[in-house]
């Protein structure tokens, strides 16, 4: 398919990365000559110089014939403007990203009345999960699937946990519910496993299971379960923003520290259950004087990356329960991972996600089977969620039957709204979605894919 | 200082005050009062003739402003009063100049104090111009011109003078037009007036009664033609004078949402779940406090409740003597007569929703101690309140009680119990009417020096305009070119 790209930023160069090693053609408009520059040197895709709002520039980038415009500029109006003209020229899918929070209210009227097919935002989406991933504290990341019935979570093997040592084949006789280990991060290693895997100790498990069990599971691998009630958010950004409304209406006590005044007193006015400081989050004292210690959940989302880290580090310090930390640039995931980081953010990482999970969703409805794609383990592992239809293989014989290809599996199916965990006798059958867990250097187009093909 | 208007709008008002006698006027002649009916048509006159050549004059539209807008508003007061206690004085019914002007002011102010010992002996053209001075003063004598007719044509210079006679912190247009307001606001008055009227009469008491219970009820007033205020009639009256009172001290924005039907802001509105709060707790209270003295549990809320709406809506009827009650009950009713009616109502008293500033203020300054750089506004209603008003309602206090305090002091020249001075004070700065021991619900103000009269006269005009108004005409830089 024809795509084409507006704002060659962050979110914008990770799509087009992302869509062109699909098989996508990939068309990237931006302003700035010297990003233009370098993304033609760097990636695979065709570059057009200009504003991509402008009518020319659109026919220049030969929109009127893309089955897909994504505008992500860093302005929401340029973004919105851009796809009514795509629209207009008879583009027939538009995603804008839209993430002022007073327009992100009104974000199905504009998605109707602009003829817009998706809106993203990422602020939104981040505080989203970050809210999600509270509910939890023991899960390090969690991805839902089926519609939120069945989770993907990622727990780490501590010291002395019973899951030390334990062969996967045996893991079921140890606990009362049944769930998938679908993903091993050993190291810098990933490993999908099969049933003579024997799990260590400072080993990132990637677990299938019925989001009904997740609270059970907590209580198996011993990890408090205790729910948010004390939130300290650095940094009154506009994910905090959304973060709070979320958190204050579960009845949770909101801590805000904001460096700048005017933005404290927009927060002032909009929370007024939540108390707002207007001090530097990233100074000591102020930590003290505010009894960060005291808090179970410590969550940094100021703008600069460093200080996210440091006050992320002194929180651990202190030995606050649990977390949070927003980070943008994600190549050095793996560094303050090994540091005591484990549960750190990339709102522009989720953005993109969003984005080709509905670009999967739309080739869904040109043939192929897939729903939504997730991304694990720092992007080493995908994770698909298909539809099995008449056209797919081996229909009704058992996955113990089926030959699937290496370092893949069949990690959950739901059927008819329930979810199983498979085993070897479980089949396939039509009206089924399936999650696929696989390593990222194998791209899945189709669910017929995951089969090692008898030529 | 735009004296050409000021004149003007005297002018229209002394006309209007002079319109307002002649129902008074025609109830002296009905009754064949010739001293009255003298008292009336001498006042008439004199209005007329003084009103007449300032409504002529011609306005200049320049230079109306907030200024200009409070000097109307204190002077055309201090007009009224004064000339609303003539037929007092030349009918030679109450023979004291002051003691006229007490009772005019008391009238206007929506007080309800008198300085009458025997009510009863008033002829009814002057019963009724007391109790109707209260009807006009509840709502404002500015607003009622303001709803006749626009001052200045879609200028929205009328928005001072309203600002300035209206009670509350914010002061805002229902309708876009501030004669439509105005207009708006006489509508919901003179139809909650009328329904009370017809709810009266059903309890079979005389018409004149009726009316005249319903002027004090609906201005928050408490002029009784009755000596002893409400305690002769029966339980309905005293039921139906006790909603009315409550609804009458209500803001009235709220009546205005019920009839476009937005009753969401209702409910939303802090100021009215205080101030029925603030009702309900007082009334349960009382009720505990009180329960030996009465016959019967329905009796004793019926009283209680009837205090309660009459002192927080600081109308000041009595149903029965209660300085006789217990000092936990007297102590109650003090409160009220500060906490005072809702803003936007025609009842005085501090006002609910600046003790609910307050209280929001205080709490934040808590806040503000153990949070140093901790950031909190004040919110009502789920909105922001700037900090110009929450500032604002803090001076208001200070100017309130230092006016309360020095009224005080000047009062207790008179020698007489501590009691007495301070509720008589409070009575009169809130517009309550009675207060408690020498000024209680069975006595009246008679017993003060003329000096303390005209003090306390001061503090009712003061405590109705809500301060400025009357500040601003005693401040030197207002006068200045």
């Amino acid at each position: 398919m024809k795509i084409v790209i507006v704002g060659a930023g962050k979110v914008g160069s990770t799509l087009a990365d992302q869509l062109t090693r699909e098989g996508h053609d990939i068309i990237l408009i931006d302003n700035d000559r010297d990003v233009v520059r370098r993304i033609s040197d760097e990636l695979d895709v065709l570059t057009v110089y200009g504003n991509g709002a402008s009518l020319d520039v659109q026919k220049d980038a030969d929109v009127e014939h893309s089955g897909l415009l994504i505008a992500v500029t860093p302005q929401d109006e340029l973004n919105l403007m851009c796809c009514i003209l795509a629209r207009k020229l008879g583009c027939q899918n538009t995603i804008a990203r839209v993430r002022n929070p007073e327009y992100a209210r009104q974000s199905y009227f504009l998605k109707d009345e602009l003829g817009l097919s998706m809106i993203v935002n990422p602020e939104w989406t981040t505080a989203r999960e970050i809210f999600r991933l509270m509910q939890f504290p023991a899960f390090m990341k969690r991805d839902s699937f089926a519609k939120g019935r069945a989770d993907i979570v990622e727990i780490l093997i501590k010291e002395g946990s019973f899951l030390d040592g334990v062969v996967l084949r045996e893991l079921h006789k140890k606990m009362s519910i049944r769930v998938l280990v679908c993903a091993v991060q050993r190291e810098s290693e990933v490993i999908i496993p099969d049933g003579s895997f024997r799990l260590e100790a400072g080993d990132k498990i990637y677990v299938t299971a019925p989001t009904t069990d997740l609270v059970e599971l907590t209580r198996i691998i011993g990890a408090k379960n205790h729910k948010a009630k004390n939130v300290l958010i650095i940094g009154g950004s506009r994910i905090a923003e959304y973060l709070t409304d979320m958190l204050i209406k579960t009845g949770a006590r909101v801590k805000i520290i904001e460096k700048d005044y005017e933005r404290s007193l927009f927060l002032a006015e909009t929370f007024p259950e939540a108390i707002i400081i207007n001090a530097d989050g990233s100074s000591q004292g102020v930590l003290r004087a505010e009894n960060a210690a005291q808090v179970d959940t410590l969550i940094t989302l100021t703008n600069m990356d460093e200080e996210n880290l440091i006050i992320s580090f002194y929180a651990n310090h202190i030995g606050v329960p649990q977390v949070i930390t927003k980070v943008n640039r994600t190549e050095y995931t793996e560094l303050f991972r090994d540091k005591g980081i484990y549960r750190a953010f990339s709102p522009k990482l989720m953005c993109a996600d969003n984005i080709i999970r509905y670009v999967r969703a739309m080739q869904n409805t040109e043939g192929s089977a897939i729903l939504s794609l997730h991304h694990l383990v720092n992007d080493q592992v995908h994770a698909l969620e298909c539809n099995v239809t008449e056209k797919t293989l081996h229909l009704g014989k058992t996955l113990a039957e089926i030959q699937l290809k290496p370092n893949l599996l069949v990690a959950c199916i739901n059927r008819m709204g329930r979810v199983i965990i498979p085993s070897g006798k479980d089949t396939l059958r039509v009206g089924d979605t399936v999650v696929v867990v696989t390593t990222t250097d194998r791209v899945i187009l189709d669910l017929n894919d995951i089969f090692v093909q008898e030529v | 200082m735009n004296y050409r208007m000021i004149r003007n709008v005297i002018g229209r008002i002394m006309c209007v005050e002079a319109a307002f006698m002649v129902p008074a006027l025609l109830i002296s002649l009905y009754d064949k009062e010739s001293g009255a009916v003298t008292g009336f048509l001498v006042t008439i006159a004199l209005l007329l003739a003084a009103g007449l050549p300032m409504a002529l004059i011609r306005t200049v539209r320049r230079g109306f402003y907030a200024r200009e807008g409070f000097v109307i508003v204190g002077l055309a007061w201090l007009v009224v009063s004064l000339f609303g206690g003539l037929p007092f004085f030349i009918s030679g019914d109450i023979p004291n100049f002051v003691d006229c002007i007490f009772e005019s002011v008391s009238g206007f102010t929506t007080t309800g104090s008198s300085i009458l010992t025997d009510v009863e002996s008033l002829p009814r053209g002057l019963l009724y111009w007391r109790s109707f001075a209260h009807w006009l003063g509840g709502m404002g004598v500015l607003v009622f011109i303001l709803a006749l007719s626009p001052l200045t044509r879609g200028k929205g210079d009328e928005m001072h003078l309203l600002r300035a006679e209206s009670p509350g912190v914010i002061k805002g247009k229902l309708v876009p037009h501030m004669h439509q307001s105005a207009m708006l606001l006489y509508k919901i008055y003179i139809g909650l007036t009328v329904v009370q009227i017809i709810f009266l009469a059903f309890g079979r008491i005389p018409l004149f009664d009726a009316v005249t219970i319903t002027f004090g009820t609906a201005g928050t007033g408490g002029f009784a033609i009755k000596n002893d205020s409400m305690m002769s009639y029966s339980p309905y009256i005293q039921v139906v004078t006790t909603v009315f009172m409550i609804i009458f001290a209500t803001n009235f924005n709220i009546f205005y949402f019920i009839l476009i039907r937005e009753f969401k802001k209702c409910l939303k509105n802090e100021e009215l779940r205080a101030y029925l709060a603030i009702i309900l707790v007082s009334i349960a209270a009382i009720t505990i406090n009180i329960s030996s003295r009465y016959a019967s549990v329905g009796e004793t809320i019926r009283h209680s409740a009837f205090q309660v709406a009459s002192i927080i809506s600081t109308s000041g009827y009595a149903s029965t003597d209660f300085d006789l009650w217990p000092e936990f009950s007297k102590g109650i009713l003090v409160l009220l007569m500060f906490i005072g009616a809702s803003a936007g109502s025609t009842g005085g008293g501090i006002k609910v929703i600046r003790i609910l500033v307050m209280f929001k203020a205080g709490k934040r300054a808590i806040y503000k101690a153990i949070h140093p750089r901790g950031v909190k506004l004040v919110h009502l209603d789920g909105e922001v309140m700037e900090e110009e008003i929450v500032s604002s309602v803090q001076s208001y206090m200070m100017i309130y009680f230092l006016i309360f305090f020095a009224s005080l002091l000047l009062v207790t020249v008179d020698g007489f119990s501590f009691e007495t001075n301070f509720t008589a004070v409070a009575a009169c700065f809130n517009n309550v009417g009675p207060g408690l021991a020498g000024v209680g619900p069975t006595m009246n103000y008679s017993q003060f020096s003329m000096f303390s009269k005209i003090v306390l006269c001061l503090d009712m005009l003061f405590g109705r305009l809500e301060l400025f108004p009357m500040l601003i005409l005693f401040y030197p830089s207002t006068w200045k070119k």
